[in-house]
């Protein structure tokens, strides 16, 4: 019943983009989402979407299991969309119905919103499908070695996120044992009201935190034994490097950000001065 | 009345790049009063069928009949089920949560929505089950028992729940030789009063001492189903499937390599030591 959960989990097939360089990967995800920021129009949106697409199909990622990666965020976006559609200040009314009242504003703001967060997840899910959580944790302490200098723990923060990134599997297979051992003992998680459900969690908390305590025992008993001593001295067994595909990427996305530009501002404002002329 | 597998097929994640077929057309009949062994190499699709038995998982396609009943039936009520087919997992001591141990004992009863007097009385019998002394550790937290307790305390919760069938996952997997014994005499014990037993298990000498009947499990099917008598004489048979045979039929047949002359279906220590004896004594005379 947990297996659905599509973010932060990699999907195990070779293509084109899961070779490239996880830091070039976790930059470019940024810009495509800083990108995404700055469209203004649905056909802006409609680039976006093609653009993720056609990522997707060069990943080989079937499209369905990057937007099956949405679906815990519904009740976020519905209420993003509604928030936004109700409570804006705008002016062009559309429609009122008693104290509801919805704007052209508000509309566009609403349908902005939303398609911003959906777009969110879908780059950052085509990063983590596509991206070992090994490959991911390394990228992040490449990208943030040069705040060492400034006495940054980098790499523990890596070594903690690649451990938490280790476990999600791990804890979420021993939660699933537990759910069916409890319910083996009678245990019933689906129905009843809030109050009734959080208690009946308690079963599964329980054995769960026991559980993981345990591991990191374990764990920290197993670095400690192989003289973990941190990042100092370290050499990798995968040694991170950029290549002509990286550029290649990068160069894919710069034109999407070109292109975004282009429409959201160049386009308008052509328009805006052909109107002008005609005038 | 029998628990019946009927074509059970079960694949996980299907559709996905991660689908896998467990089990693949399972038939299988336990009868009443049986003490059946399933065993099979790691990956062999055991564990996936015991949680078909009791509703914890959903087969893909075919039927499970508990008394004449299909589990996954409309209009079943899979709790109900579940009190009469009692599921030990592997390690079962990782779902222990209550501050006391006759707590955690009575979650199962106190499922089943029976009342105070027979919920004590439960927990009082099941804990007598796993030989652990109500007055001594009922009030105790689990987590300050031993790993071999807080297992025991883990089968007096399914106990608790008095199924009419039990089925046990490996149950003795990481204990010492004494607790796998003490766990061991349990088991036995509950079959001796009336209770259909299915154990998964990897030790063959285990289930030389107690089925009744073994079914062996190979890549998500059934390859044989009958008495450790007439499986152990098929040695090649068992090890095709990764399976060894208990210790004494091992040496018996080294015994046999020799020239002793010993019959084929040999496979507990006490017989074997009966047989051995009588030939010395006979050579003897």
């Amino acid at each position: 019943m947990m297996k659905n959960i599509t973010m932060g989990q990699y999907y195990p097939v070779d293509s084109w983009v899961h070779r490239l360089d996880p830091r070039t990967k976790i930059v470019l995800t940024i810009a495509m989402i800083v990108a995404v920021f700055m469209v203004h129009s649905l056909a802006g949106y409609a680039l976006v979407l093609g653009f993720v697409y056609l990522a997707s199909r060069l990943a080989r990622i079937p499209f369905k299991m990057l937007l099956r990666g949405v679906k815990p965020l519904r009740i976020i976006l519905i209420l993003t969309f509604l928030l936004n559609l109700f409570f804006n200040n705008g002016t062009t009314l559309l429609v009122e119905w008693g104290f509801l009242r919805i704007t052209q504003e508000g509309l566009s703001q609403a349908v902005h919103y939303s398609l911003r967060l959906v777009f969110l997840v879908l780059g950052t899910s085509l990063m983590t499908l596509t991206t070992s959580p090994i490959a991911l944790s390394d990228g992040i302490e490449m990208l943030l070695s040069p705040l060492k200098k400034l006495h940054f723990p980098a790499h523990e923060l890596a070594m903690m996120m690649s451990i938490a990134l280790r476990f999600i599997p791990t804890l979420m297979e021993e939660a699933d044992k537990i759910m069916k051992a409890q319910m083996a003992r009678g245990a019933d998680f689906e129905s009843g009201n809030l109050l009734a459900r959080a208690k009946a969690m308690v079963p599964l908390l329980v054995p769960l935190f026991v559980s993981a305590f345990r591991r990191a025992g374990d764990l920290a008993m197993a670095m400690e034994s192989r003289c973990y001593h941190g990042g100092e001295h370290r050499t990798r067994l995968r040694v991170l490097k950029i290549t002509k595909n990286d550029y290649l990427a990068a160069a894919c996305v710069a034109l999407l950000i070109g292109l975004i530009v282009l429409e959201g501002w160049a386009v308008p404002a052509v328009l805006a001065a052909v109107k002008g002329l005609m005038a | 009345m029998p628990i019946e597998v009927k074509h059970l097929t079960h694949t996980y994640s299907a559709g996905s790049a991660f689908q896998s077929t467990a089990i693949n057309d399972v038939n299988l009949t336990i009868e009443d009063g049986e003490f059946v062994c399933i065993v099979g190499h790691t990956g062999s699709g055991k564990s996936t069928l015991v949680q078909h038995l009791n509703g914890l998982l959903k087969p893909s396609s075919g039927q499970i009949l508990v008394d004449g009943e299909d589990m996954n039936g409309d209009s079943v009520d899979k709790r109900r089920i579940r009190q009469r087919v009692g599921l030990v997992f592997q390690y079962p001591e990782y779902q222990l949560f209550e501050e006391t141990v006759a707590k955690d004992v009575a979650f199962g009863p106190k499922n089943q929505g029976l009342s105070a007097d027979e919920i004590d009385r439960r927990v009082r019998r099941a804990m007598a089950h796993v030989h652990l002394d109500y007055d001594k550790y009922a009030e105790r937290s689990p987590f300050e028992l031993s790993g071999g307790q807080m297992r025991r305390i883990a089968i007096a919760g399914v106990l608790a729940m008095e199924p009419a069938y039990l089925i046990l996952d490996e149950p003795t997997a990481g204990l010492d030789p004494k607790g796998r014994d003490r766990i061991l005499g349990m088991i036995q014990d509950l079959h001796r009063e009336g209770v259909t037993v299915v154990m998964v298990s990897h030790s063959m000498d285990d289930c030389a001492r107690l089925a009744t009947r073994m079914i062996v499990m190979s890549k998500g099917a059934v390859v044989a189903s009958d008495t450790p008598r007439n499986l152990f004489a098929q040695p090649d048979m068992m090890s095709g499937v990764g399976l060894g045979v208990p210790e004494a039929a091992q040496l018996c047949a080294k015994l046999r390599a020799r020239g002793l002359d010993l019959p084929a279906d040999l496979y507990t220590q006490e017989e074997l030591h009966e047989h051995l004896l009588r030939l010395w004594k006979e050579a003897g005379r």
